[in-house]
């Protein structure tokens, strides 16, 4: 602000005109348009820790280097970062200085008449002329009238014009634009998204610590959440015997609105949805949770139920961990799943099927310091073995133990777990707004042809017609012709 | 039927819509060659022997290869078609059936544009894409026929794909065009149009033609993203997401966009326009073909 005071102010404010002449150019909004595609490849081909985390995670296991320089031109957070939003946030500044003022032209001009007919019609890119029989005038304006041109009579001559609504198409496209981005933004501002694991048989209660992961817009407030709570009743998922791929996920919950409400059956599948107002509840992805009881050494039970599996492919095999920090010493055992097991030569022990045909549970066996009061955070589907030492490795079908010098597990059972994926987004609906005007938008201008037609008749009854299309419209000669044709076959 | 015999059913139609999409190709190719074979004529003021082409001669064949396109393109549709009823669900569910719907949605939009303007000549260029489609599809795409995954159960799924594979026949359609144009537009550079092409529409008429066939589709291809978001919100929690499917859409249209701006406002034309047209082109290609075979995110559908 002190610098620029310093600078006479004629100059300051003519170099403002000029910036912003030149922002709202077309060409820099063009290469603005091109460079905002050039920017949006590179978060397409380097993974986004928005979409992948771990993939990110291993690009700076395996090339730190690398990964660092990366990250401190933000490209793992592409989409949000100042480079990419500088050049949106510029393309819509230049677009609204574009599209405003012409809104406004276009606004004054609804009203208005066609301009005057020119004295030099020959010169136009349409013409002919020819001795009239006298009515054309009269008949010119029938037609203009019924064809619906904006007609204007001025000495003796007609002036018609067509079309406005290709600019007003135009408008409303861009403005749409502008209504997308501030539905974005919105959603941006004042959404969240969160996902939680569930059991079948445990229930989700709608607070900040029900969440696995959790994050908010800049402006929601905790307690914002609704205060539903939802019992995962059944989950069933088909799978083709052929192809192993999946036909069909059910997921059956009963939902309690708000504390007291009487609970109500629902069913939610991949592509429907359970809606509280604006927030909508989602199954995302399923897995199997082992069920096991773990004893110490004095057969005291210290761990028991489900424990949620990670799966690591289509078939579901799955890796997890189970932590028994309350044993003395505490256990720890590393552990995969395999719905219906099988062997594989490379990948050893591995599941053939999705669907738990024939469950194994393969682990080994850990005893020492799970830290877990190291305040680091730590993944619960990973045992962190740096300070326990292994004392066992054994496999497990439903209902049998396995029985070490610290204790024993026991093998009870399997349930499935369903990822629930909780969004509220205010924004959409003015998004979807946005994107349906655009596509109107995009019509009227695309498929309109604003065009002029001039008629003369002059004192010696030489009759001549005139056109002239914007943008090379095309289909105006044919136009002109048909109205000729009328013209000249009036007597 | 069983949904098997439906699925032989379906391989027979695009194998025999193959045969005649080559013998389609060889018309073409006989009448392209034959129009060279320039019978010497007395030019009409001097005694001098000037050298014309006939093209009368091959209007027959012409005419020929025109309906072994139609034919092939109705078996293609029933083998289409065919597929559909084996899997009992549209066929748009990996990527051997998006192949075949691609291929199909190109050489209708070729057959319909060829109604109003003169675009025979394109039918060697449409034949032998429309092959390689096919024959890649069936050798290195094939899937068996099988049941949608659920996340695919919607009816977004035919409005969506249909939207994005109309669009994708069109553009490749004015790509093709504006490739053309390049290519005589360089022979031009050079001098005259060899003896083959000069019977191909002048420069102005290719580049008003891309120019329209871009412009009709755009809004199409506008729907089809804006039907996908939607789609998205409701299986996926999330109307746009950047996964890299979306985001290579949004370069396509972001590309589409840029091309009628730059006709429409600023007055490009020719060769720039062409070439500007080729890469939004390019980029819905590479979306077709490395996001769908290589490509990470939620759109991996290809099956294979």
């Amino acid at each position: 602000m002190q610098k620029e005071n310093q600078i006479p102010e004629i100059d300051s404010a003519g170099m403002l005109r000029f910036l912003w002449r030149q922002l709202t150019s077309m060409r820099t909004a063009l290469i603005l348009l091109l460079l905002l595609g050039v920017a949006s490849v590179p978060g397409s081909l380097i993974p986004q820790r928005s979409q992948n985390p771990m993939s990110v995670r291993e690009y700076f296991i395996n090339d730190p280097t690398l990964a660092k320089w990366f990250d401190r031109f933000s490209l793992f957070d592409v989409y949000s970062s100042p480079w990419f939003s500088a050049i949106y946030i510029l393309l819509f500044i230049s677009l609204i200085g574009c599209v405003l003022p012409r809104s406004l032209e276009h606004l004054k001009l609804a009203r208005a008449l066609p301009p005057l007919t020119p004295k030099n019609l020959e010169r136009m890119e349409f013409h002919k002329s020819w001795q009239g029989q006298g009515g054309e005038y009269e008949s010119a304006k029938s037609w203009l009238n019924k064809n619906r041109f904006r007609v204007r009579e001025f000495d003796g001559a007609l002036s018609a014009e067509k079309g406005y609504l290709r600019e007003t198409g135009n408008l409303l496209f861009h403005l749409s634009l502008v209504l997308i981005l501030i539905g974005v933004s919105l959603g941006g501002l004042f959404g969240m998204k969160g996902a939680a694991i569930v059991n079948v048989g445990e229930k989700f209660i709608n607070i900040p610590t029900s969440y696995d992961s959790l994050s908010y817009g800049k402006l929601f407030s905790d307690k914002s959440l609704p205060s539903f709570s939802i019992k995962v009743k059944d989950f069933v998922a088909k799978y083709n015997l052929i192809t192993n791929a999946p036909e069909d996920y059910t997921l059956t919950v009963d939902t309690i609105e708000s504390p007291g409400a009487l609970p109500v059956n629902h069913i939610i599948k991949v592509n429907s949805p359970l809606s509280f107002g604006s927030t909508n509840l989602y199954l995302q992805a399923n897995g199997y949770s082992p069920v096991v009881t773990v004893r110490d050494s004095n057969n005291q039970i210290v761990l028991q139920g489900p424990v949620p599996f990670l799966p690591q492919d289509a078939n579901l095999t799955s890796i997890g961990a189970i932590k028994v920090p309350d044993s003395n010493p505490q256990l720890g055992f590393v552990a995969s799943f395999l719905p219906t097991a099988a062997r594989d030569k490379v990948r050893g022990g591995i599941s053939s099927f999705p669907e738990a045909l024939d469950p194994k549970l393969l682990f080994s066996v850990w005893k020492g310091d799970l830290g877990l009061d190291r305040g680091v955070p730590q993944s619960v589907y990973r045992l962190d073995t740096s300070k326990m030492e292994k004392i066992g490795l054994h496999s497990l079908q439903i209902g049998q133990t396995f029985t070490f010098p610290e204790g024993s597990i026991t093998f009870d059972g399997v349930t499935p777990w369903v990822n629930l994926q909780i969004v509220r987004d205010p924004g959409k609906l003015y998004a979807l707004l946005g994107g349906i005007a655009a596509i109107f938008g995009l019509l009227a201008s695309l498929f309109t042809r604003r065009r002029r037609i001039w008629i003369r008749v002059n004192e010696n009854g030489i009759v001549e017609v005139a056109g002239l299309a914007k943008n090379g419209a095309p289909g105006l000669e044919n136009e002109i012709s048909k109205l000729a044709e009328v013209l000249e076959r009036v007597k | 039927m069983t949904h098997t015999s439906w699925a032989y059913v379906s391989n027979y139609f695009i194998y025999s819509a193959m045969a005649v999409y080559t013998l389609a190709f060889f018309a073409h190719a006989y009448e392209t060659a034959w129009a060279v074979r320039a019978p010497e004529s007395q030019a009409p003021t001097g005694g001098l022997l000037v050298k014309t082409f006939d093209f009368a001669r091959t209007e027959k064949i012409a005419r020929i290869a025109t309906s072994f396109m139609i034919l092939a393109s109705i078996l293609l549709f029933a083998g289409v078609v065919a597929r559909g009823i084996s899997a009992g669900r549209v066929p748009w569910g990996n990527m051997y059936e998006f192949s075949i719907t691609g291929a199909l949605s190109f050489a209708v939009a070729y057959l319909f544009a060829l109604r109003k303007y003169d675009l025979r000549w394109l039918g060697l260029l449409v034949s032998i894409a429309v092959l390689l489609t096919l024959g890649t599809a069936i050798t290195v795409l094939y899937r068996p026929s099988a049941p949608l995954v659920p996340a695919l159960k919607s009816t977004w799924l035919v409005i969506h794909v249909s939207a994005a594979i109309i669009s994708g026949g069109v553009f490749l359609l004015a790509n093709v065009i504006a490739a053309a144009y390049l290519y005589l537009d360089a022979m031009e550079q050079r001098g005259e149009r060899s003896a083959w092409a000069k019977r191909l529409p002048s420069l102005e008429v290719l580049d008003q033609l891309s120019y329209r066939l871009v412009a009709f589709v755009f809004p199409l291809w506008t729907f089809a993203v804006i039907a996908g978001a939607i789609w998205a919100e409701h299986a996926w929690g999330r109307y746009w997401g950047w996964d890299p499917k979306e985001t290579w859409a949004f370069i396509t249209w972001v590309g589409y966009a840029a091309y009628l701006h730059a006709r429409v406002t600023v007055g490009w034309r020719g060769r720039k326009a062409a070439w500007l047209c080729l890469l939004a082109g390019s980029t819905f290609l590479f979306n077709y073909v490395y996001v769908n075979i290589w490509g990470t995110g939620k759109h991996t559908y290809s099956g294979l």
